[in-house]
């Protein structure tokens, strides 16, 4: 599988990460020698093969639906680049029209 | 006496017998890491006045006759994957340069109320995605060996800090070998728990359902020592089952008359080093005559799990690098035009190469219309490697295998190439993605650099691969070999 640099980008623009036009060149090469690699697994039968996504056997591990109070809410919330009143402050993200 | 040298028991032991204090085996370490960490560079934070805060209060306690925990007083090494309250956690990564947790992983909790000393976080492969530490978002570890040499990855900066005895012990993680093959580069023990034996909670995700903690020490005896604290279900870690946690302490004593090792063909491939396969080979001979029978068996589907783990691990890399937003944690660039810029520069400024590829490599492979044929094969292929070590227990008890296929290799000498870098994972992979324990022990030296062997175990029976790592060290002296250190 080659990558054209436009599929770079757009993979890039999907993931939210801002490349250059030499660095779009150079994961070109890179990510596709990387899925050149991988391509191998299309040649393998697993018709009846179920797929592992997890292997501890566990399924719907649950508990009692009670608050635990974590004790640290102005602490976690203080890790926030910007805060306010035990909020995190985010940019606006709808323009009035 | 040279404290730093010592091991973990022998640290332990003494004390109790009030040979010394916590405070000076804490100085020692310090010593050694002022001594020489400038030219390896393991630690990226130094924890000093709260180690010997920590050190102090357990040397009250010996003082005062009040009981100590095994692993209290004695100095351990994390690594800064590992969240620690008040104590900068970056994994090595820009985007978290300047992060302080105000909360301990469930592991770091446990060294905490044991009384452990914390002398610092060591480096690694910036949020563990790497095989030789100079993926570190600050700069590259060196092996101890050979200071032009990589340590290996991710825990580089654990190994290394243990080799050069400026620790007793450390922490590390294991995704696709980031405990074992340090452990080989650096001529250390270190132990990949099975998948669900030791609590993930704040430790930060890389591939998370391969995602394992684990010790480093000088010997197994240390690590099954550790074990015994580390292991067990934690509320806070749903993919732990309440699997009882065995007397590692005591399994190891038995001898290993009986016990049926494997030998994978496909383990010793074309291309690998002669003395790397001849290390692995001796190995078997020493098993032989401790009692073992060694048996060659096949695991066919080997070949396919570096593929799979190289599509499975970056689709999981791509979602759980999602979180970094600049929005509640970490770097966040704020001079852009708007929400989108944030992201955008916040992401381009803090993380490094690798992190982007994989990224990308998972972002590609998770979406509309690739699904099928990368990720849902992926998972298919893990279920045939799977099932490979499934037939193979039914015929012996643990698995013999070499680490990496060659000994350490030098600084920059793959850093251009990604592709072979993730070959170097070629036999630390597949028991990963069965979710398997695994050991790496010294075993020789060749061309002056240590050489490890890999035991693999089944799910939760740690105590067998720590058995026949602790009866094979009584019965060579392979891993009392320190590196020289200038």
């Amino acid at each position: 599988m080659k990558l054209s640099q436009e599929e770079v980008e757009h993979i890039a623009k999907l993931a939210r990460l801002r490349v250059t036009s030499e660095e779009t060149e150079k994961y070109a090469g890179q990510l596709s020698g990387i899925l050149e690699y991988v391509e191998k697994l299309a040649a393998v039968d697993t018709a009846n093969i179920e797929p592992t996504s997890q292997v501890t056997g566990l399924t719907n591990v649950t508990r009692e639906d009670e608050i635990i109070e974590s004790g640290i809410s102005e602490e976690l919330v203080a890790c926030a680049p910007q805060h306010q009143d035990g909020y995190v402050v985010i940019p606006k993200i709808f323009e009035n029209k | 006496m040279e404290l730093h040298k010592l091991t973990l028991l022998e640290a332990f032991q003494g004390l109790r017998d009030k040979k010394f204090t916590s405070h000076q085996l804490t100085e020692a370490c310090f010593e050694q890491i002022k001594k020489y960490d400038d030219k390896i560079k393991a630690y990226l934070t130094l924890n000093e006045a709260e180690a010997y805060t920590q050190a102090d209060a357990a040397d009250q306690k010996i003082a005062k006759g009040e009981s100590l925990h095994p692993l209290e007083g004695i100095p351990v090494a994390i690594k800064d994957i590992f969240c620690t309250t008040n104590l900068r956690t970056t994994s090595a990564s820009k985007i978290l340069e300047n992060y302080v947790p105000p909360f301990d992983a469930t592991v770091v909790k446990i060294l905490r109320e044991a009384g452990a000393v914390i002398l610092g976080k060591t480096n690694l492969d910036e949020f563990a995605m790497g095989g030789s530490t100079e993926n570190s978002g600050f700069w590259p570890t060196s092996n101890p060996w050979d200071y032009s040499r990589v340590p290996g990855g991710s825990s580089g900066g654990s190994a290394a800090a243990v080799a050069a005895d400026m620790g007793f012990y450390s922490l590390g993680t294991d995704t696709g070998g980031s405990i074992r093959e340090p452990a080989s580069f650096c001529g250390i023990s270190g132990l990949k728990v099975s998948y669900g034996r030791v609590s993930r909670y704040g430790v930060m995700a890389m591939t998370s359902s391969l995602d394992t903690i684990g010790p480093f020490g000088k010997n197994v005896a240390d690590i099954a020592m550790i074990m015994e604290y580390l292991a067990g279900p934690d509320s806070k870690d749903a993919t732990t089952p309440p699997v009882v946690v065995d007397n590692y302490s005591e399994e190891i004593k038995q001898d290993i008359k009986g016990l049926k090792i494997g030998l994978p063909k496909e383990y010793f491939v074309e291309g690998m080093d002669e003395g790397v396969r001849q290390t692995v080979l001796n190995a078997a001979k020493k098993f032989e005559e401790l009692g073992a029978e060694v048996i060659d068996i096949s695991l066919p589907h080997t070949d396919l799990a570096v593929a799979a783990y190289y599509v499975i691990c970056p689709s999981e890399v791509s979602s759980n690098m999602a979180r970094f937003d600049g929005m509640r944690y970490g770097l966040s660039k704020r001079d852009g035009k708007d929400l989108l810029d944030i992201y955008l520069d916040s992401r381009r400024e803090g993380f490094g190469a690798e992190v982007k590829r994989r990224i990308m490599i998972g972002t590609y492979a998770l979406s509309a219309g690739y699904y099928d044929a990368y990720y849902k094969k992926a998972m298919q292929v893990r279920t045939l490697v799977r099932q490979d070590f499934e037939e193979a227990y039914k015929q012996v008890d643990i698995i013999l295998t070499p680490v990496a296929p060659a000994p350490a290799y030098k600084l920059g000498e793959k850093i251009g190439d990604p592709l072979a870098m993730y070959l170097e994972d070629v036999f630390t992979i597949p028991a990963s993605l069965a979710g398997l324990c695994g050991l790496s022990i010294p075993a020789g030296l060749v061309s002056e650099l240590p050489v490890g062997i890999q035991l693999l175990g089944k799910r939760f029976d740690e105590k067998t691969i720590l058995r026949a790592g602790h009866q094979f060290q009584l019965a060579t002296d392979y891993h009392l070999a320190k590196p020289e250190l200038k």
